[in-house]
């Protein structure tokens, strides 16, 4: 459907009821972390280190884990990685690493990364943690390996264990929701990547959610405008999605969401925010700089300008704001 | 539209210790052991929705018809007029195909995930051997999205998420033989997304002296559709309204294409019926009837059925009452006003415009009561009691 259409009166309410009953548990000591009404401006830290990949075989653990550190203590305003850690999630809670793996191993969210967040996580109290995604299959093509029973570290896609019977919708969308998410996990920390996406613009923090419905395939419609949008105001990711670390250590300007190694750039950085409308407006200014440098032309020119970033930030979705006024950017 | 199973037919479903289901409970739970109780126990149950399935996606898994390769791996579905350009690893808008490495597959080839012995009428296809039984599967998928779709939870889903039976085409043609149905009907969800399926079963059918009848959307391309004509023996097409504007905003579709549709069934010859389920408020003005009249006179000729069906809340829309019935009749009204020979009134068990009227005498030649046949009075082809031509297929 091209044509915006309003959520209804019972969606609103339905969404009010959902946040004031989720914003009673969840993010530690803090306000939420996705309302830029309350925090203020919204604050979008940039972590990047040039040397990030000296080691021949890969990324350097040593310095990945700097890059997340400098990042969290950023984006939680802390003098220690552990205590931002402890503003995000606290121990006794099941913490969900909302992973994109759609590209496979070229493109997806590094396990070298997920391993340094869970190194953190535990160090911080946490004892379980999901990493998950889609499908089992979409995790392996990505290096993860499946663990879907036990304790600590779990790893496993929507197929493990399903969706629920029963639609929630918003606006334009009605879906099945993972039941990782609305039963296993507690807290969602989502780790985007930062690319292109040949129908949507791109495809970063707001559009990583769609791995949480059964029918994404309906929602790229027009630019996945509204659609992304009200998907992410679906109220189980609205309750549980606590932050976003964007893996820009490869980046992909052209050609996504498929992994095209000769549009990649090494961006050899994490982009981390409270606010995913935020961190997407920056993550999209930061492929189209790209794209112009390397000649090539807009996303508007090309008709897939992610307009569903403004949609998250407009009066009906309030998910964050696109407003640079009112962003804050620290680079790191 | 049909509905899979129950409440259309006015019998409630019942568990193992009888207690009434409802429709969800009763989907969740029965479709494949109804399946199987209906083929005589032949069908084995899948696993549990959200289960991984039973079998390997290998064998639900060709390569599809109707696709265009594209630089650097994409492709172009060829099949409906949405065209989805699709990457490596992601599927189209139905969710049941999906680009491999450069090459694009259906994932539901032989993957019925519900399957039904019904009687024709409840398709509906009121001129196509009327009393006979239609053996009636689907799988998962469709390529549009309506936003009143009653079988959403099939229709809306990809084909992983939901139990499902491989069946290839000998077996369903065997089975369809089995349950002396005159036909093989692909239903429920929307059969363009399986067309590889249906073009592989409907020949098989025929082998066994069983016709195929197509229950669809129409939104497909030309091309699909002129093969698929060749191949099957009726199909009935939900004309969802007469406006662009709510195939754009309730449907996500087009309405140029289903009419394109149309009429090339009727240019080929191909025994077509059209339902138009009448939506409270979203599709149901005056014009909007007269005008859907008036074309189907001008373009299809007075001889195609419409069937006027009322609505229920579903899926998108709970927040509408069902159709009124004067809502119905009015309809009805305008569209015989125009001259149309066979309009009906469905989803309204009882009402006397289920019956076929002869166009010249005004008698019943075929007496309905729900999906129940309790008379035909044409013979070979025509009112016995005034030998008018009635179009349809009647067999026999």
């Amino acid at each position: 459907m091209n044509q915006k259409s309003n959520p209804s009166r019972r969606d609103v309410l339905r969404l009010a009821g959902a946040l004031l009953v989720g914003g009673g548990r969840g993010f530690g000591r803090d306000a939420r972390p996705s309302d830029p009404a309350v925090a203020g401006k919204s604050k979008v830290v940039i972590s990047r280190d040039a040397k990030l990949r000296a080691q021949k075989s890969g990324l350097d653990s040593a310095r990945l884990l700097n890059v997340l550190d400098r990042a969290m203590q950023a984006v939680c305003g802390c003098d220690s990685p552990l205590e931002a850690w402890r503003k995000v999630v606290r121990p006794g809670e099941t913490v969900g690493l909302k992973v994109n793996c759609l590209a496979g191993k070229g493109n997806a969210t590094r396990v070298e990364l997920v391993d340094a967040i869970c190194e953190r996580l535990q160090q911080a109290g946490i004892k379980d943690i999901i990493i998950w995604d889609r499908l089992n299959a979409d995790l392996e093509s990505a290096r993860f390996r499946i663990v879907e029973r036990g304790s600590g570290v779990r790893c496993f896609g929507n197929d493990a264990l399903g969706y629920e019977s029963e639609l929630v919708t918003f606006g334009s969308a009605g879906s099945l929701m993972s039941r990782t998410l609305t039963q296993a996990c507690d807290a969602v920390i989502n780790l985007p990547v930062l690319k292109d996406h040949g129908i949507a613009g791109v495809t970063i923090a707001l559009k990583s959610m769609f791995g949480a419905i059964h029918n994404p395939n309906k929602y790229h419609l027009n630019v996945g405008d509204p659609y992304v949008a009200d998907v992410f105001m679906l109220p189980p990711i609205r309750q549980k999605v606590r932050l976003h670390i964007c893996d820009a250590i490869n980046a992909q300007y052209e050609g996504g969401p498929s992994y095209m190694p000769q549009w990649t750039w090494p961006y050899n950085g994490l982009i981390v925010s409270r606010d995913p409308v935020a961190l997407d407006h920056l993550g999209w200014q930061i492929i189209e700089k790209k794209r112009t440098e390397m000649g090539m032309k807009s996303l508007k020119e090309l008709k897939r300008e992610p307009t569903y970033i403004a949609t998250a930030a407009d009066s009906r979705h309030q998910i964050g704001t696109n407003d640079l006024n009112q962003i804050e950017v620290v680079t790191v | 539209m049909k509905r899979k199973a129950n409440s259309a037919s006015g019998c409630a479903a019942l568990d193992m210790s009888g207690n009434r289901l409802d429709r969800r409970a009763f989907l969740k739970a029965a479709t494949l052991p109804c399946l199987a109780a209906c083929a005589g126990g032949v069908i084995a149950p899948g696993l549990a929705f959200g289960g991984a399935p039973a079998e390997s996606d290998a064998q639900f898994t060709v390569e599809a018809q109707h696709y265009e390769k594209l630089p650097y791996k994409k492709i172009k579905c060829k099949l409906c007029p949405r065209e989805c350009v699709i990457d490596d690893r992601e599927r189209g808008y139905c969710g049941v195909r999906e680009n491999r490495g450069g090459i694009y597959y259906s994932l539901v080839h032989s993957r019925v995930v519900t399957a039904h012995v019904d009687p024709v009428e409840k398709k509906p296809l009121f001129h196509f051997l009327p009393g006979t039984l239609a053996f009636s599967i689907a799988t998962a998928g469709c390529n549009v999205n309506c936003k009143m779709c009653q079988n959403w939870d099939i229709s809306q889903i990809r084909p992983e998420q939901a139990r499902s039976t491989y069946t290839p085409p000998q077996k369903v043609a065997a089975l369809a033989k089995q349950n002396q149905c005159a036909s093989i009907a692909y239903t429920y969800s929307e059969p363009i997304v399986f067309y590889e399926y249906l073009m592989d079963t409907a020949p098989a059918g025929h082998e066994q002296g069983v016709k195929s009848v197509v229950i669809t959307g129409g939104y497909i391309e030309q091309e699909p559709l002129k093969k698929l004509c060749t191949a099957v023996d009726a199909i009935k097409v939900d004309l969802k309204a007469f406006s662009e504007k709510f195939y754009k905003e309730v449907v996500n579709g087009g309405l140029k294409p289903v009419l394109d549709t149309l009429v090339t069934l009727q240019k080929l010859g191909r025994w077509s019926e059209i339902v138009y389920l009448v939506v409270p408020t979203l599709n149901d003005g005056e014009a909007e009837f007269k005008a859907l009249a008036r074309w189907v006179k001008s373009d299809l000729g007075l001889d195609v059925p419409l069937h006027f069906s009322r609505f229920h809340p579903e899926y998108l829309l709970k927040n509408l009452p069902p159709t009124p019935l004067e809502t119905l009749e009015r309809a009805k009204a305008i569209a015989d006003a125009e001259g149309l020979h066979y309009v009906y009134i469905g989803n309204v068990p009882g009402h006397p415009a289920e019956n076929t009227y002869c166009p010249k005498c005004r008698r019943v030649v075929v007496e309905r009561a729900g999906y129940t046949v309790s008379g035909v009075r044409i013979r070979k082809g025509k009112c016995q009691y005034c030998q008018q031509p009635i179009a349809g297929v009647w067999g026999s």
